[in-house]
């Protein structure tokens, strides 16, 4: 059990960590879209179409470095499993 | 003789001030743009944080004369709600009654008063506007630059099967959010005070 739960917050970090990472590495808070500008061809006009996209953000690291430290917590806390 | 070149000299200043009227006369176009290509940009700027968002539910209407610019009036509409940021959360926060409040103040308008040092090259005006600005439901007089670009008969372009022309209006100013009531408590490190704001808008006047 103390396996599993150290286990788990690691692929759990490690898994934020690269998906921010490989999405941009934004610094900023989570975005669940993103402006995309056109340009109207008549009147020159810049247009913005939001177009959904997940990029995460500073607080989905948090998210996931307070889950990670929550289950390695509990892996210390687990009782040690009987071995007859 | 004399009586018959009065009657003609009469007749030719009728004719020409006719004429001219009809010529300069002043067209209203309206700016609800069922494409949502007109938008508003947002934009603060705080130490800790930069905050950008835009806004497409625009309508109004501006009475324009290519003859006279200086004589523009009119009014644009920005739906509150249809103001948006890319991060949901932020985007329920500034809906609500804190921030714009969009249940009770469905509507940011800004009604025009007066242009100053107007300036025409071809078919763009530039000019200050004077005006009032209403937000969340104060209302401010402001001045900002403005640019009126009239592109005679070009509507056909934009949507097949009509004729008329199109009026583009861009403006880029600044205003206090503190000044209308936009959550004054909110710190300004992390909310700036400045918002800035630009306006791309097109409108239609259909012949």
């Amino acid at each position: 059990m103390k396996k599993t739960l150290r286990i788990l917050a690691i692929a759990i970090l490690v898994t934020a960590g690269v998906t921010w990472g490989i999405t941009g590495a934004n610094k900023g808070w989570t975005r669940t879209s993103t402006a995309v500008k056109t340009v109207d061809a008549v009147t020159g006009i810049e247009g913005i179409e939001y177009r959904k996209q997940f990029v995460p953000g500073l607080d989905f690291l948090g998210v996931a470095i307070i889950g990670s430290a929550v289950l390695i917590g509990a892996s210390f806390l687990s009782k040690k499993q009987p071995t007859n | 003789m004399k009586l018959n070149n009065i009657i003609n000299a009469i007749a030719v200043v009728g004719i020409s001030t006719l004429t001219a009227s009809a010529l300069a006369a002043p067209q209203t176009f309206d700016f609800k743009d069922p494409k949502s290509v007109n938008n508003a940009v947002f934009k603060l700027d705080a130490p800790l944080e930069a905050i950008q968002g835009s806004a497409n539910g625009i309508s109004g209407t501006v009475t324009f004369d290519p003859e006279k610019p200086a004589e523009t009036k009119g009014k644009i509409v920005v739906a509150t709600e249809s103001l948006t940021v890319p991060n949901p959360m932020m985007k329920g926060h500034l809906h609500g009654d804190q921030w714009l409040d969009v249940a009770k103040n469905p509507e940011i308008v800004f009604e025009s008063k007066e242009l100053k040092n107007v300036k025409t090259s071809g078919d763009a005006t530039t000019a200050d506007i004077t005006g009032t600005l209403t937000i969340k439901g104060v209302s401010k007089e402001i001045t900002a630059p403005v640019k009126l670009t009239f592109l005679k008969d070009k509507l056909g372009q934009r949507v097949p099967n009509l004729k008329g022309d199109l009026l583009v209006i861009r403006s880029t100013f600044t205003v206090k959010r503190s000044d209308f009531g936009i959550n004054p408590g909110a710190p300004k490190d992390k909310v700036a005070d400045d918002i800035e704001i630009t306006l791309s808008i097109a409108g239609a006047s259909a012949k």
